[in-house]
């Protein structure tokens, strides 16, 4: 099973974590952070590297559709700008010059971003988010904005108003969502690293999807500012990567006390990368038996196993246990997104930006106008129910109920906490689904979520690591979770099991030549 | 479907959301929340009494700024994306009769 | 018929606060920019902003609630109250709903029939829309959001009040609270306090409260005195008649003098209020409310008390001096420069209030320090200038607020003192006016005032009036 069957698939994703199996070398397959180091020691440039992205997007992207704005003259102007700067000595961190995506709902200054929505499709921010000034300050080069579901509100990156995304193991696929952009631009090679925002999942399960690693950081850890909002209290920025390494390091850059989001915390120990380490001897880590049960595919339950074998191997304790509350977390979770999506999504009203209806009479048919032709179904779908649920009458019985519902969900993983340092699991209940196989049914891919959506509901931090491949060829991911703040116990979990999982060669067929095989 | 949807209920929502549906749409919508509606109905098997609703996970307060002017005439910037507007102000349908 | 109906009355004030910036952001609370020049993505609702609590207007709200005797809620949060109007960026006002800063206070007022407590419900605070200006040439609205932001209070008093005096007390004892915290200049003119009206009617000695309205746009004392008597005389009108009141916004307009109801289909009036998850609750210590506390200035009742001891000045004349906070404060510290108490509370109730009158501004607007009042009282008094150019040069002090000791000087405005230049001028009129002068030596003694008159005015007002009548007298007899 962890065998993949190497059909249907157009082209090959670049291989990555070192193993390169007995071929050249190639840019592409580099780490960001191995290839921050090349170009720190003057063996790569960031031009030539941004050269190789953007010649690897010629021959993928017309298939793949990860991006909805390149900005190659930007890109350009900035990679040889980053790399006089690493040259005289001003830029020396591990991302200089490294080229990166940034999903489409973080705002970039005079840079197109429109959260895969029409009502935005003309939205050029006035600033710049302040995850993506901590990026630029360590000396990203920023490529373009990666496409996701419209508003981050779905879980296929198909609500996209400006296409859908494939996914680069098996274009037949969806790549997750909603940051399915970004992590199929990094399993494409289409970069070399990405951001991604996760209110629900919208992190893991893509990373899950696509192979890639992501990480959701504790809620208030990286600056929301700039982050065009869903779920306010939901919505965490994280990195996507094509391993534990870079998304350590990619956090340890994003991350920091922001004044000008006053849900940002102030913590004391943000240097992530110190948690790559390659040992879990004595670590504690539980298996809720609640993400083990019905509606679980047989072959991520095996695979998922098999990655908390390899940890008990290295001298984890691991155990599964009962986390309880678990079938509540989506109904909550739909309820409170909803209702406070309702309310941040009321300023997209075709006055200060974006779309404007053409015809209408009056305000009230402007407003409606505006707003009916500019979001799509999902997020409409997701307005009317936040705003029912808040309307007079219902605040009590829906609104209320959810965040008592929060504080029991939290409560369930506090205790787990006291036992387990560490909590494992699938990132989702099956690999990628077909594509136009997803939205005629909410409901059931509202479900999809469960194994993700707790850990926003708690602001607990979540990652995922690739665990191998189901026997269509499709990547399985395992969902590590710790405690708020404990990013670096987890880091340390992913960080053994990434070096001991034992499927190097299998991970990426080696004969590829990057494009060749797109047909 | 145990949550009924009623055409007002449809109309009522619309209105606060600002949104013109269909009638297609609006029949969507009917079944869609009336689904959802069900589904959510579960959290009434929970017993919540005694616990206080939890807006926000972390105990943080008091997060201030100081009454100082940081900001300058950034009109320009603010008025770039106006879909329409007129003498440095954003233009929109008439709004007293 | 001749049933007796009761008005009870309820008020919703809002009081923009002092603070130099908004409430969520860094953006000027000045008046007068052109539109949108005070502004950023924060204050005009841009797609990834963030609204971060100005501390200020933590302490005015609190300090408010403590001058008119409320709880503080220690533990308060914001919520969102979700609308949509173009002056409202985001469509959702950020206010407080669930747990308002300040509770349950109250405060004393003069009525007809003594003494009376108006209660105050709750204090809360909240963010100020921008402003709409209508285009009559294309047919639609601009959007200004330089307001949009400012910080507000809104204070909601129990239904108390039963008369529009009341109501006006009421707001009277309000505003000068408010002003002498330095919380805000409350004028009612330019919308830096504003009064929404709640009023129902009942049978006098019924127990249960009529269905209520709420009056809007109501800009002054007297808009406010005439919509309450237009209100109250609809609604018993509704009731005579065997129709229903209805619970309604309405909007008074004050030139035709009535209101009409403020209704659409499209205004379900469902603000769907819910904790605004961008910003975290406010935690008051009690060390940080009796910081506050302590910072309280000396209140009117305090003040008229120590004017009277103090400075012995008359209950009637005190009343006035405190009748606004800048008054208060100039009369203090003109005061203290010149130690002439009398002489300040002269020149403050007479000219002072006569020029505000003349201009129509109210006393919050005087812009001239007590140093130029005090310096004038001072030359006046050494009789360095006539009385009558004395109020001359105050017009300029109130205008422009000029230095009396330089302007005199510049102007050549000094008392003639020399009795040459004095007798020579008073000899003139002596001479070109004979049937004044024949009026006089026969018996008829307001004949002098006249050649008094003529002499200060060929003086140019810079003689000593006495001085001349001496001398009149003097070469007449």
């Amino acid at each position: 099973m962890l065998l993949r069957k190497k059909t249907e698939r157009l082209w090959y994703p670049g291989q990555w974590s070192n193993q390169k199996g007995g071929r050249p070398v190639e840019l592409l397959d580099l780490t960001a952070v191995e290839l921050g180091k090349k170009i720190k020691a003057g063996e790569v440039t960031a031009p030539e590297a941004l050269e190789a992205v953007l010649k690897r997007m010629d021959q993928t992207e017309e298939t793949i559709h990860a991006y909805v704005t390149v900005d190659k003259e930007g890109a350009r102007k900035r990679a040889a700008l980053v790399q006089e700067k690493i040259e005289s000595g001003e830029l020396t961190g591990p991302l200089a010059g490294v080229p990166v995506a940034i999903k489409d709902n973080l705002c970039t200054k005079d840079l197109l971003t429109t959260c895969s929505s029409r009502i935005l499709e003309n939205f050029v921010p006035t600033y710049t988010a302040q995850a993506v000034e901590n990026l630029e300050k360590a000396g990203a080069v920023i490529i373009g904005k990666t496409n996701m579901d419209e508003f981050a509100m779905g879980s296929t990156t198909e609500t996209s108003a400006y296409g859908v995304t494939r996914n680069p193991w098996n274009t037949g696929h969806v790549p997750g969502g909603s940051s399915g952009g970004s992590c199929a631009a990094v399993a494409a090679g289409e970069c070399f690293y990405a951001l991604g925002s996760d209110t629900g999942g919208s992190i893991r399960q893509p990373s899950s999807f696509c192979g890639v690693t992501g990480i959701k950081p504790t809620y208030g850890t990286v600056s929301r500012y700039g982050l065009i909002a869903y779920g306010s209290s939901l919505d965490q920025i994280g990195p996507v990567g094509k391993d534990v390494t870079d998304c350590a390091a990619i956090l340890e850059v994003i991350s920091s006390y922001d004044l000008k989001d006053s849900t940002s915390l102030e913590r004391e120990d943000l240097a992530f990368t110190q948690a790559l380490v390659n040992d879990v001897k004595g670590m504690r880590i539980g298996i809720p038996r609640d993400y083990l049960g019905e509606g679980l595919d047989p072959e991520v339950k095996s695979a998922v196993l098999k990655a908390a074998e390899v940890l008990k191997e290295q001298g984890a304790i691991v155990e599964e246990f009962d986390l309880g509350m678990v079938q509540y977390a989506i109904p909550a979770y739909y309820t409170i997104a909803s209702a406070e999506a309702s309310s941040n999504l009321s300023r997209f009203d075709g006055i200060k930006y974006g779309y404007r209806a053409k015809e209408y009479e009056g305000l009230h048919q402007m407003y409606k106008r505006s707003r009916s032709e500019g979001f799509g179904p999902e997020v409409k779908r997701r307005i009317m129910l936040g705003s029912f649920v808040l309307s007079s009458g219902y605040y009590d019985a829906y609104y209320l109920k959810a965040l008592r519902t929060k504080a029991l969900i939290k409560k369930a993983f506090d205790e787990a906490f006291e036992k387990y340092d560490v909590i494992l699991g699938p990132a989702a209940p099956s690999t990628a689904p077909e594509l136009g196989k997803s939205l005629q049914d909410p409901l059931k891919m509202y479900l999809g979520d469960i194994y993700t959506i707790s850990a926003n509901l708690a602001g607990l931090p979540g990652m995922t690591v690739p665990c191998g491949f189901d026997s269509k060829g499709l990547p399985i991911g395992l969902q590590l979770l710790a405690d708020c703040f404990q990013e670096k116990k987890m880091i340390r979990a992913a960080y053994t099991y990434e070096q001991n999982r034992g499927f190097k060669g299998e991970m990426a067929p080696c004969a590829a030549e990057p494009g060749k095989a797109v047909e | 479907m145990a949550n009924i949807i009623s055409d007002e209920t449809i109309e009522y929502v619309s209105i606060l959301a600002k949104l013109e549906l269909s009638e297609e749409e609006r029949e969507q919508a009917k079944q869609d929340m009336g689904r959802m509606l069900d589904y959510i109905d579960q959290l009434n098997e929970l017993d919540t009494e005694g616990v206080e609703p939890m807006s926000h996970v972390f105990p943080v307060h008091n997060v201030f700024r100081e009454d100082v002017v940081t900001n300058g005439d950034d009109r320009e910037a603010i008025l770039k994306n106006a879909p329409e507007e007129k003498d440095g102000a954003f233009m929109v349908p008439r709004t007293v009769e | 018929m001749g049933k007796q109906y009761e008005t009870v009355i309820g008020l919703e004030v809002h009081v923009e606060l002092a603070t130099r910036t908004k409430i969520f952001c860094g953006c000027s609370t000045a008046f007068g920019g052109a539109p949108n020049t005070h502004t950023c993505p924060v204050c005009t609702g841009m797609p990834g902003s963030l609204p971060v609590l100005n501390r200020q207007v933590v302490e005015y709200a609190m300090a408010v609630g403590l001058a008119t005797n409320c709880q503080i809620n220690q533990y308060c949060k914001f919520d969102r109250k979700n609308y949509f109007y173009p002056d409202n960026p985001q469509n959702y006002q950020i206010s407080q709903l669930y747990l308002p800063i300040c509770h349950d206070g109250g405060i004393e007022i003069e009525t007809e029939e003594g003494k009376k407590v108006i209660g105050i419900h709750e204090i809360h605070m909240e963010e100020d829309a921008g402003k709409l200006i209508h285009d009559e040439w294309e047919d639609c609205s601009l959007v200004d959001y330089n307001r949009s932001g400012v910080p507000l209070i809104e204070i909601v008093s129990e239904p108390d009040m039963r008369s529009a005096q009341e109501v006006i007390a009421y707001l009277d004892k309000l505003r000068l609270i408010i002003q002498y915290l330095g919380a805000s200049d409350c004028k009612l003119q330019e919308g830096s306090m504003r009064a929404d009206v709640n009023l129902s009617v009942r049978e006098v000695g019924a127990e249960a409260f009529g269905t209520r309205t709420e009056m809007k746009n109501l800009n002054s004392f007297r808009a406010i005195t005439r919509a309450i008597e237009n209100e109250k005389n609809r609604q018993i009108d509704l009731l005579e008649s065997g129709e229903a009141v209805i619970q309604e916004t309405r909007r008074w307009d004050d030139t035709k003098g009535y209101s009409y109801a403020m209704r659409s289909k499209e205004d379900a009036q469902d603000y769907r209020y819910f904790p605004d998850p961008d910003l975290v609750p406010v935690v008051i210590s009690d060390e940080w409310m009796e910081e506050v506390r302590s910072r309280q200035p000396e209140f009117r009742t305090e003040k008229l008390l120590r004017y009277k001891q103090e400075f012995d000045i008359p209950d009637y004349d005190a009343g006035i001096l405190t009748s606004s906070k800048k008054m208060a404060d100039l009369f203090e510290a003109a005061t203290a420069i010149c130690k002439k108490p009398k002489k300040v509370s002269n020149w403050l109730m007479g000219e002072t209030l006569r020029i505000l009158k003349e201009k129509n501004q109210d006393a919050q607007d005087l812009t001239f320090s007590p140093e130029n009042l005090a310096k004038l009282i001072d030359l006046a008094d050494a009789g360095v200038i006539t009385g009558a150019v004395a109020k001359e040069v105050f017009e300029q002090i109130f205008e422009q607020d000029v230095d009396p000791e330089k302007y005199v000087d510049e102007k050549g405005l000094k008392t003639v003192n020399d009795e040459g230049a004095l007798r020579k001028t008073v000899e003139e009129v002596i001479a070109s006016n004979p049937q004044s002068v024949a009026d006089y030596k026969g018996g008829k003694e307001k004949a002098i005032g006249f050649l008094v008159g003529q002499t200060m005015k060929k003086m140019k007002g810079k003689a000593d009036p006495a001085s001349v009548n001496k001398l009149l007298k003097e070469l007449l007899s």
